[in-house]
């Protein structure tokens, strides 16, 4: 399973290197990977079907129990079998959308990369594996809703979805670390065993609110569901791909992965029914005000998920049976119309829905697609969507508290998404065609097949529900609730309530479908609300943010080295000063002092000489040099007190400190007076707080016991096991051989830095020169 | 700064200096030494050479840039880190040679790795050391 996660990220790399050499066959090559990969997951459902999970590991950093533990059962089938078919889907349809684009190779590469992360995140069973694919879909995404990257628009609206989701991603890491915490186990499955401890943990709500705040952001719910319509300014296969199957959905499969962890429980059931149940009546309102298409589906789509979180909430088996056929159902539909909206842009050049009608004359295979979607979208009998709509009624009719309230907003959400599924699927192929519309012309098969094909799943399903009730819809609640299901989904239900539901809903929808329009007024109507918008709040937030910091850089930052000093030592000062003086018992046990020998003295006498020359002296050359005299004599205090390595290297960077002073100084204009008597008496008394803060900490340190349990073990294991005898340095290049090679790594880095900042000289046309 | 005296002892301190930072480098398994300072050592025999010399003659007398030794350093202490995987054992874990060679002692990984730090030392210092200098005298 392992190959099949990082098949992706590694066709990604190919692509970076060799992508353009393939221009040609490249997205032919490229699909057959989401192809392989889907003939890959499918062979494991009769197993899956059986209740078998497959479970593989991989060690990365096994101490701190983050591996690649990679867990295969119903609910993550379900997500693969999206991810990998529709991606197969998306990637020829893309492979003709954006035929001869100069970057195709690196849109795939995107692309790739995107999928592998979902895979990833779909099969990760540990936390913190999972946490990883999860900001990996986050930065991939960026890439893909900012594919046009010469688009201002464009690029705004990747980095708003980045700051959203990744601002969730960070409280969802929070949220991990407090459940392995708590849970004492990084595994999903291990923690299901735990779920009673979790759930009366005094910690649960924090931890829920952060879990929350993760899968709120990435699914775009309310009040943060703005980043998704923004997000439409991307290539209609990445809308399509990232929208209907995979994106968004990684915020329900959350959810729905912790449902057995964190659910069953009020605090977790109430909250997901309110935010999903507001979302999705929210913005289900929306959808009636919109022109744009791509806009109506972004937030049709934004409906569909507020209803699955509102399932996920209600939590009841009937509503997880609902969830998992509905996010299938969504998925399909739901891709098919993005995939259709694509093709229309790219034939007649608009998605204003005001101005399209009567395609049906010159795009024939998309009108049939787009009636099937459409009605699966509406619930009509017979397709997928009819199957999922009743189970949703069912599982509202059956939740324990206030049903009633909880089916008037299924029903609502259910009308209003009803009208948006036949404006986007159905409104642009009926009426006349319009003259500047006539020479449309039926794009490649490769770009009207996809729809097509999902359409007609669409139906195959309803009419065969058999094919995957037991095999998909099945072991993927099994995985959500934990008990027993037995599940068949059914064509016909009887006259029942549910069905009379149906039937007001198809009824309503229709009715609001025929009579009314969708026109710019409304859209102007609806703007008028946009200033209290979240998004348009949060835009503001951020400017000030950004205000903020621009003062706060301008202010500390201000280029003079010796404020920056100030300003750290006296923080610091600030700091100790508190932590020692509340903290601490000050006692000096002048009983471990050892008497003063004569070089002991000789060398401080000599260091305050110089001290005394450094300080008051006129020349900046005898400054320095007195500096390396006391350099010099802390090596004779290190010689001392037998630390001979250390001696050695402070002395041999003491000599090139001042080298190097001497080199720069040399050509320096003569001493001249920067500082007054103000400032250098502030200096001082800085400088005398300093260090006397840090002998007092020395001193004190003196008074702590000793641990003799690491030196000890040096000691003895030095020779033994490095076969040195000077510890220090097996230390350092063996016992911790790992720190000395970041050591020198940064040292290069710094050389690096010195080199290129003062070799590289921008010249007044800002050009770069070396 | 170029006295005859410093000039004419610096020729003969650069060997010397150079012999007794590998000496300062070897010697850094058993008793006070290692890479670091030796590279340290190193560098300040260049130091001074380029004091006494000039900056132009001791670049001539290198040939290369000191930067070169920074990629070959760091490669070679990564190489010493990864060289016990292909045996199988954890990154960074020491190998020895069963016999001891003759005037050196006994090869471990440990050594190639210092050699590594020693020569990242010398490339990082006179690196950073020339290009100032340099800057200063443009």
């Amino acid at each position: 399973m392992l190959v099949a996660v990082l098949s992706g990220f590694i066709t990604a790399f190919l692509l970076a290197g060799i992508g353009r050499f393939l221009k040609g066959k490249l997205s032919f090559l490229v699909s057959l990977l989401p192809l392989v990969l889907f003939f890959y997951f499918l062979q494991f459902i009769p197993s899956i079907g059986n209740g078998d999970r497959l479970y593989s590991s991989y060690n990365w950093i096994p101490s701190m129990g983050i591996n690649f533990d990679f867990y295969l059962d119903g609910l993550a089938m379900i997500f693969c079998l999206l991810i990998t078919g529709i991606g197969f889907l998306i990637f020829i349809y893309a492979s003709s959308y954006l035929k001869g684009h100069v970057y195709l190779d690196r849109f795939f590469g995107y692309l790739s990369l995107f999928m592998g992360s979902m895979l990833g995140l779909v099969l990760s069973d540990n936390l913190f594996t999972l946490f990883v694919f999860w900001e990996l879909t986050s930065i991939s995404s960026f890439f893909l809703i900012g594919f046009n990257n010469e688009d201002p628009a464009s690029r705004k609206s990747a980095l708003l979805a980045l700051a959203l989701t990744g601002g969730g991603g960070f409280l969802l890491l929070t949220g991990f670390v407090l459940l392995q915490n708590i849970g004492g186990s990084s595994s999903i499955q291990e923690l299901i065993g735990s779920a009673e401890t979790i759930r009366t943990h005094s910690f649960y709500l924090p931890l829920i609110i952060l879990v929350f705040g993760g899968a709120f952001t990435k699914s775009a719910q309310f009040p943060f569901h703005f980043w998704l319509p923004g997000a439409m300014k991307a290539p209609t296969p990445v809308s399509a791909y990232l929208h209907s199957a995979t994106m968004v959905k990684a915020g329900i499969y959350l959810l729905a992965r912790f449902t057995p962890v964190l659910g069953n429980h009020s605090y977790w059931n109430n909250t997901l029914m309110v935010v999903g149940g507001l979302t999705m009546v929210f913005t289900a309102m929306h959808t009636f005000f919109r022109t744009d298409l791509k806009s109506i589906l972004a937030y049709s789509t934004i409906a569909a998920l507020g209803m699955l979180v509102f399932l996920i909430g209600i939590g009841t088996q009937e509503a997880l049976i609902a969830a998992a056929v509905f996010i299938l159902v969504h998925a399909l539909y739901k891709a098919g119309l993005f995939l259709i909206t694509g093709v229309i842009d790219h034939e007649t050049g608009t998605r204003d829905i005001t101005k399209l009608g009567g395609l049906r004359h010159v795009l024939w295979p998309l009108a049939i697609a787009g009636m099937l979607a459409a009605l699966s979208n509406a619930g009509i009998p017979l397709t997928f969507g009819f199957l999922g709509k009743d189970l949703i009624y069912e599982a509202t009719l059956q939740s324990a508290s206030s049903a009633y309230i909880l089916t008037g907003a299924a029903i609502l959400t259910n009308i209003l998404l009803l009208y948006a599924g036949f404006i986007a699927g159905i409104k642009p192929f009926i009426g006349n065609l319009k003259n500047e519309f006539s020479k449309v012309h039926l794009p490649s098969f490769l770009m009207w097949a996809p729809p097509l094909l999902l359409g007609v799943g669409g139906l195959l399903f309803g009419i065969f529900p058999g094919l995957v009730d037991r095999s998909i819809i099945q072991p993927a609640v099994l995985a959500m609730d934990g008990g027993t299901v037995e599940i068949s989904l059914k064509i016909w239900h009887g006259f029942n309530l549910v069905l009379l539901l149906s039937i007001i809903t198809i009824t309503c929808g229709l009715l609001l479908y025929f009579l009314t329009n969708p026109s710019a007024e409304k859209e102007k109507w609806m703007s008028r609300f946009e200033p209290v918008s979240p998004h348009n709040i949060t835009l503001k937030l951020a400017k000030l943010f950004k205000l903020w910091s621009g003062w706060y850089t301008r202010s500390l930052l201000n280029g003079h080295l010796r404020f920056y000093v100030f300003v750290i030592v006296s923080f610091l000062i600030g700091l100790l000063a508190y932590k020692l003086f509340t903290g601490v018992n000050i006692y000096i046990d002048r009983s471990q002092f050892l008497d003063l020998t004569f070089y002991e003295l000789i060398v401080s006498l000599l260091m305050l000489v110089s001290i005394g020359i450094t300080v008051t002296t006129d020349s900046r050359l005898t400054a320095v040099a007195a500096m390396g005299v006391i350099g010099y004599c802390i090596c004779l205090l290190f010689v001392f007190y037998s630390a001979p390595d250390l001696a050695m290297t402070q002395f041999t960077i003491d000599t090139l400190t001042v080298v190097l002073f001497v080199l720069v100084l040399f050509k320096l204009p003569p001493f001249l007076n920067f500082t007054n008597r103000k400032s250098k008496i502030r200096d001082g008394i800085l400088s005398v707080c300093f260090g006397g803060l840090i002998s007092l900490i020395a001193l004190e340190v003196l008074n702590e016991k000793v641990n003799k349990d690491i030196s000890s073990f040096y000691g003895t294991n030095a020779y033994t096991l490095a076969k040195g005898k000077n510890v220090v340095n097996v230390i350092l290049v063996d016992f911790r051989g790992m720190d000395t090679l970041v050591e020198i790594t940064v040292l290069t880095i710094a050389a690096i830095g010195v080199f290129s900042l003062l070799k590289l000289k921008i010249n007044t046309k800002g050009e770069n020169q070396l | 700064m170029k006295t005859i005296i410093l000039k004419v002892a610096s020729n003969y301190l650069l060997p010397l200096l150079l012999l007794f930072s590998v000496f300062i480098l070897l010697r850094g398994h058993y008793e006070p030494g290692g890479g670091f300072v030796g590279g340290l050592i190193a560098s300040i025999a260049f130091v001074l050479h380029a004091f006494a010399n000039g900056l132009k003659t001791t670049q001539k007398f290198l040939k290369y840039h000191p930067g070169v030794a920074i990629p070959i350093g760091l490669g070679l202490s990564l190489f010493a880190g990864l060289l016990p995987m292909f045996a199988g054992l954890p990154f960074m874990k020491s190998l020895f040679f069963s016999q001891p060679l003759p005037v050196i002692g006994t090869i471990s990984t440990a050594l190639v790795f210092d050699i590594g730090v020693y020569l990242v030392v010398v490339g990082v210092t006179l690196t950073i050391l020339f290009t100032i200098s340099e800057t200063v005298n443009d």
